[in-house]
């Protein structure tokens, strides 16, 4: 039995932000469905009450002094932007027009 | 004279120290080997002759000034694309960032140029290094020194090449789940994954946080050493860099370079020892374990019962934080865009840019994290990935009770025909099969060559304990020490 549906890899396309082919659906729907049965192995370890580990280092919040540093200008912050305006990068409309009206 | 190119990089130094050769012959003659070979082995995405030529020029004037030298001034230095550079492009193997030129140096760039090496040029990469043999990258293939119609393994195939191609005594790589240490066995060179937040992370473009590690690259166990003391240490600007001095790595390998390791420990992970890789590798690496027992090594079979577990649950751990990671390639702020003809949307405009900025295994990668990060699924994959680097890190450190340092294959396969498992994607993640526990766990591995597969490299692959990144390479020079040199034929 597949893993995963084409309608479900559809929908992770959508998610994902990536405005995929017909041709590309196909092809990532077979290859997906072969990964996710081999990853699902994990499955097969009895870990319930095994602590998950995010980050191999211990972590804890590192703060630096509320000082002022040097950092980029505006000019560089902006420089590889593909499209700005007024110091600002410049998107495509966000809002509807009527919803925005 | 002997042509510059195949010096190590501590001879380098040592030339230029002395006044034998200036930075700027040094420079010119990797300038003129990469201009003689690349256009076969394409290891450059771009090569920055002026600025490689102006910093050899500074470290030339500073000796004549008197100035105090580091042990790898006037040495080059190539850098994964993956490194930002400030005002020299950095693309990370990908369409989406083809024209960007950062604003900023990554913290290792920085220190590389603090130490007076000259950077070359930028080394080709899969695309986000994401990939076992850099076909992945968006700008082509990088091809293997040894034999040009086989990949040099990946994702930093770039960086290996470029020193089995002697375009570069010295290179820069970060290791993900192997991108370091599997390009280096199938080139025959040196590959350090250093202990993870024992290199600076500050302008590494991000894949998975929790395992990307740069690392050095190198002909020589004592080069990639000294490469490793420049660029590592604690740096403020990334939070999870570890706040203690970097082993003393080249004392180690200067150590081990005598070919005596007596008292030395050495695990075989028996899970790694039989099976899932090539009769050659297995046949190359049993040699090298006779090898190290003749220089006094005491070597000893371990388990590490779910080191069989390590693949699955990195490829849910990685492609989970590379979904979150790549969402900042939205078009917005640096980049390609795509679609932005006023009538379409912003969603519509991410859509189509990323669509059109990402090659086909980044977008695998990001809708197999997005997948196994989705609600109903997230418990069943994240999650139990989670427990299992758990079980991996507890299975490691058991190990590290019996042995110093454990030993294995660096990777199953010899370098493999371009195009041979490009089909297949799960068949290219088998590739980082031996690599992958280390990530999980935090700890260094290296590999160095040991011996040939039908005419091509093998590497061993020798892992250590978290922040003993020493003993690796006092056991790893060892070995090289008492085996090859291997080097390929003339391109």
């Amino acid at each position: 039995m597949a893993a995963i549906s084409r309608e479900e890899v559809a929908h992770l396309a959508r998610l994902s932000r990536l405005a995929v082919t017909e041709e590309e659906l196909a092809t990532l729907a077979g290859q997906l469905d072969v990964i996710l049965q081999a990853v699902a192995q994990v499955g097969e370890v009895t870990a319930a009450d095994i602590p998950p580990t995010s980050h191999s280092v211990p972590l804890t919040n590192v703060l630096r002094d509320d000082v002022v540093a040097s950092c980029l200008t505006p000019e560089e912050a902006l420089s590889g932007a593909p499209d700005a305006a007024e110091q600002r990068f410049r998107v495509p409309r966000i809002l509807d027009e009527d919803v925005a009206s | 004279m002997t042509d510059l190119t195949s010096f190590s990089a501590a001879e380098l130094a040592g030339l230029v120290a002395r006044g034998e050769s200036s930075a700027v012959e040094v420079t010119q003659a990797h300038l003129d080997r990469i201009s003689a070979v690349d256009d076969r082995v394409h290891a450059f995405l771009h090569v920055d002759t002026e600025g490689a030529l102006a910093a050899a020029r500074d470290v030339d004037s500073r000796r004549a000034a008197g100035e105090p030298l580091g042990p790898l001034a006037g040495v080059p230095v190539a850098v994964k694309d993956v490194l930002t550079t400030k005002g020299v492009p950095t693309t990370a193997g990908s369409k989406i960032l083809a024209d960007w030129r950062p604003p900023y140096d990554s913290t290792i760039v920085r220190r590389l140029r603090a130490a007076g090496t000259v950077m070359l040029g930028k080394t080709n990469m899969d695309e986000f290094a994401m990939g076992s043999s850099t076909e992945y990258s968006a700008f082509g293939p990088t091809h293997n020194p040894w034999d040009l119609s086989r990949i040099p393994g990946g994702s930093g195939g770039g960086s290996s090449a470029a020193l089995a191609a002697y375009e570069t005594p010295l290179s820069i790589g970060s290791d993900t789940g192997g991108s370091i240490r599997q390009p280096g066995a199938v080139t025959g060179t040196v590959g350090v994954k250093p202990t993870y937040g024992g290199t600076s992370r500050y302008g590494l473009v991000a894949f998975s946080s929790s395992l990307d590690t740069p690392g050095p690259c190198a002909r020589t166990v004592l080069d990639a050493a000294l490469l490793h003391e420049a660029i590592g240490g604690h740096d403020p600007l990334d939070s999870t860099s570890i706040p203690a001095p970097v082993p003393d790595v080249a004392a180690a390998a200067r150590l081990g370079a005598s070919g005596d390791l007596t008292g030395v420990r050495l695990g075989v992970v028996r899970e790694f020892a039989g099976e899932g890789a090539e009769p050659g590798v297995l046949a190359a690496f049993r040699a090298a374990v006779e090898t190290l027992t003749k220089l006094g090594a005491e070597v000893v079979e371990v388990s590490c019962p779910h080191f069989q577990y390590a693949l699955p649950a990195y490829y849910l751990i990685a492609p989970s934080e590379c979904s979150s990671n790549l969402a900042r390639f939205d078009g917005v702020r640096f980049g390609l865009r795509v679609g932005d003809d006023g009538v379409r949307s912003l969603e519509e405009v991410m859509s189509a840019t990323r669509e059109a900025g990402f090659g086909p295994e980044v977008k695998r990668r990001v809708m197999l994290g997005t997948y196994a990060l989705s609600s109903g699924y997230y418990d069943a994959y994240y999650g139990q990935a989670q427990k299992v680097r758990t079980l991996i890190s507890r299975d490691f450190t058991t190990a590290f009770e019996q042995v110093d340092a454990l030993i294995s294959p660096t990777t199953p396969f010899v370098a493999f025909p371009v195009g041979a498992r490009t089909a297949d994607p799960y068949q290219m993640y088998l590739a980082d099969l031996f690599t992958i526990p280390s990530n999980l766990y935090g700890g260094p591995g290296i590999s160095v060559p040991c011996g040939l597969a039908d005419g091509l490299p093998v590497g061993l692959q020798v892992m250590a304990p978290t922040m003993a990144d020493d003993r690796m390479y006092r056991v790893a020079a060892a070995l090289e020490s008492a085996v090859g040199p291997f080097t390929p034929p003339a391109l």
